[in-house]
């Protein structure tokens, strides 16, 4: 009995101390630390929406109140149909995020699948799926996402779905390049000379190790994530009226660019805070991850 | 000659074959030939050495048995290996899995990179014995434990509940040979298993491995290029030059009366106790790379005793006594 918790006792510990190493080699980099806080405030922000502001103020028109300055009742003014523009942002924060952060989770998830099974299979099924790859790229992302959302029609979901397409190659060969150094290890050798099927290997054995880079990527990627579907959305292919999204608020206010330059200022603001914050975060989970900066 | 021959595998089981072994890498440029015309037997309970420089296809004749080495550009060519007399080379993935780990185990080179930095020592033990057998998690545990005191890991229990990075090289290589015995395999195919480790540590594991030999009964084929090694643990030797078998006989024999000059030349240059010289004798010379091998006997530029026919083809290997055969052309009467 004694010999049990004694060994629960080492097993604890070691997850913990590893969590702790990673985080105090994170902490050292203060403005990953900074970007962290930025967003955490953002996501909170994005959860606590309703409690912040109620959403009804985001798209109550009201013609009264149309082009105010930033005041008291309106944190940040309101817009050119007199809906408050702090309430926009905050429940904009809840669409740019999600948009940032699924379509990144569909890539990575696809993308993610595809890289493995090119770079642990390789052979013909790899050449053409990288050639493919090479040809996607060689499209404008943005151009191509706009001819998606064209083809299918400007929503929601569709928006995701463009964006998701756009990334995916990037994902494959991020993917493919980390398994293949993988794939060469001793250890993938030993488990397959255990016995094990291909699929416990790809999925048990090389993708737990690829996670570091995989992560890395994705956390850097739900900013250009965001910033294309922003980018969508103000040219009026994404997130269509009135639900807020900071993009299409751009759009919205850009014909008021001199007149009443604060409803360029705050959506453009949330826009880039938001990335830099994710881009500090990515670089200091890199910095973190990454077994060679390790003492 | 034959007869005798015969009379020797009969009183040792068979317990695999390797016939005329060939493994060819596809490159852009050219097929390069890795191994080429490889043949041995290993009998039940022995132990098989084989020896050679670095690059010499041991490790890939080794893998092949096992047909770890797959991909679009290897090619297996007809070739035959048979264990307990299935021919591995042509089983399908899902029947080799069942081979795999079972009945043949590998112990790899780097004990340092052969175990997965992710999972704790419980975690990939327990997974390579619940491959093959059916038991609860608790169960393989114990199991584990059982077989990591057996290779003298202190406290197994803890051990158990390690991630590899916590464990030394010595260390590492032990649990690597303990998950190669929990399942009983009937061959163990040993890769240079203690090249990794200091000196002390090596002679433990290689009484360990003897003894569990003799505990268990299992075979094992011993890839090394330390003669010392060889001489201590192995009942045949095969010494290997540029993908093929040039001798192989039993150790003794292969201490005391090498053949073949390439033998001869890996025997001298061993350091022994009485060295009048300061400097070790040395093959001179370098072992030839893949895509250059020379033509007919791949040894034939560094071979003292060349003659004309050793440039034209390679010797077929002949029977010198039993049990001993060579390749060489010296040995070849009209």
């Amino acid at each position: 009995m004694k010999e049990i918790e004694k060994t629960e006792y080492i097993k604890s510990k070691s997850k913990g101390e590893r969590f702790f190493e990673n985080w105090s080699l994170y902490k050292k980099n203060k403005a990953a630390v900074l970007g962290l806080i930025i967003l955490m405030i953002f996501v909170l922000v994005a959860v606590f929406a309703d409690w912040i502001i109620p959403y009804d103020a985001a798209i109550d028109q009201s013609s009264a109140e149309r082009l105010q300055n930033p005041s008291s009742q309106h944190f940040f003014g309101t817009d050119r149909l007199g809906r408050d523009v702090f309430a926009r942002i905050v429940h904009g924060s809840r669409r740019s995020l999600s948009l940032g952060v699924l379509t990144t989770f569909f890539s990575v998830l696809i993308g993610g699948f595809i890289g493995i099974c090119c770079g642990y299979f390789g052979g013909k099924f790899d050449t053409i799926v990288m050639r493919l790859c090479d040809v996607a790229v060689s499209i404008p992302p943005l151009l191509f996402a706009l001819a998606v959302v064209a083809a299918l029609g400007a929503n929601m979901t569709n928006l995701i779905i463009a964006i998701t397409a756009i990334s995916i190659p990037g994902y494959i060969r991020v993917v493919r390049s980390v398994i293949l150094s993988i794939v060469e290890q001793e250890y993938i050798y030993a488990a397959r000379m255990c016995g094990s099927r291909n699929g416990v290997i790809m999925f048990r054995h090389i993708l737990p190790n690829a996670m570091g880079p995989i992560l890395v990527q994705a956390s850097m990627n739900v900013a250009s994530m965001m910033l294309a579907a922003a980018g969508l959305s103000f040219i009026g292919m994404g997130v269509q009226a009135p639900t807020p999204e900071w993009g299409a608020m751009l759009n919205d206010a850009k014909d008021y660019m001199f007149k009443q330059p604060y409803l360029l200022i705050f959506p453009g603001s949330a826009i880039a805070l938001s990335a830099l914050s994710l881009n500090l975060v990515g670089d200091g989970l890199r910095d973190a991850l990454d077994p060679r900066l390790r003492t | 000659m034959n007869t005798i021959r015969k009379e020797n595998d009969n009183q040792k089981e068979v317990l695999l074959s390797v016939e005329h072994l060939r493994v060819n890498f596809k490159t852009d440029k050219a097929i390069l030939n890795a191994v080429e015309d490889v043949s041995f037997k290993v009998y039940r309970g022995e132990t098989l050495g084989i020896v050679g420089e670095s690059g010499c296809g041991k490790s890939i004749t080794c893998m092949s048995i096992m047909k770890l080495i797959q991909g679009n550009n290897v090619i297996y060519e007809d070739g035959k290996i048979c264990f307990e007399d299935v021919n591995t080379l042509s089983l399908s993935d899902k029947a080799l899995q069942e081979i795999r780990g079972k009945e043949i185990a590998y112990i790899f080179q780097e004990p340092m990179t052969a175990l997965n930095p992710l999972y704790t020592i419980g975690n990939q033990m327990s997974e390579a014995l619940r491959l093959h057998v059916k038991i609860s998690k608790k169960e393989a545990l114990k199991q584990c434990a059982h077989y990591l005191e057996k290779v003298k890991i202190p406290n197994p229990n803890e051990v158990l509940m390690r991630y590899p990075f916590s464990l030394s090289g010595g260390m590492r290589q032990r649990v690597m040979i303990a998950m190669a015995l929990i399942t009983n395999s009937k061959l163990i195919i040993a890769d240079e298993p203690t090249t990794a480790l200091d000196v002390t540590i090596q002679a433990q594991i290689l009484d360990l491995m003897k003894e569990l030999q003799g505990e268990f009964g299992c075979s094992y084929i011993f890839i090394t290029h330390d003669l010392g090694v060889i001489s201590e643990v192995s009942d045949r030797v095969a010494v290997m030059y540029g993908g093929r078998i040039v001798e192989c006989a039993d150790t003794d024999t292969m201490f005391e009366k090498a053949k073949h000059p390439y033998t001869i030349g890996l025997i001298a240059s061993r350091p022994h106790g009485e060295m009048v010289e300061d400097r070790l004798p040395v093959i001179p010379g370098n072992v030839p790379s893949l895509n250059n091998k020379p033509q007919g006997c791949p040894f034939h530029p560094r071979c003292e005793a060349v003659m004309d026919q050793c440039r034209k083809s390679f010797p077929e290997a002949i029977t010198y006594a039993p049990g001993h055969t060579v390749a060489c052309w010296q040995y070849i009467k009209e």
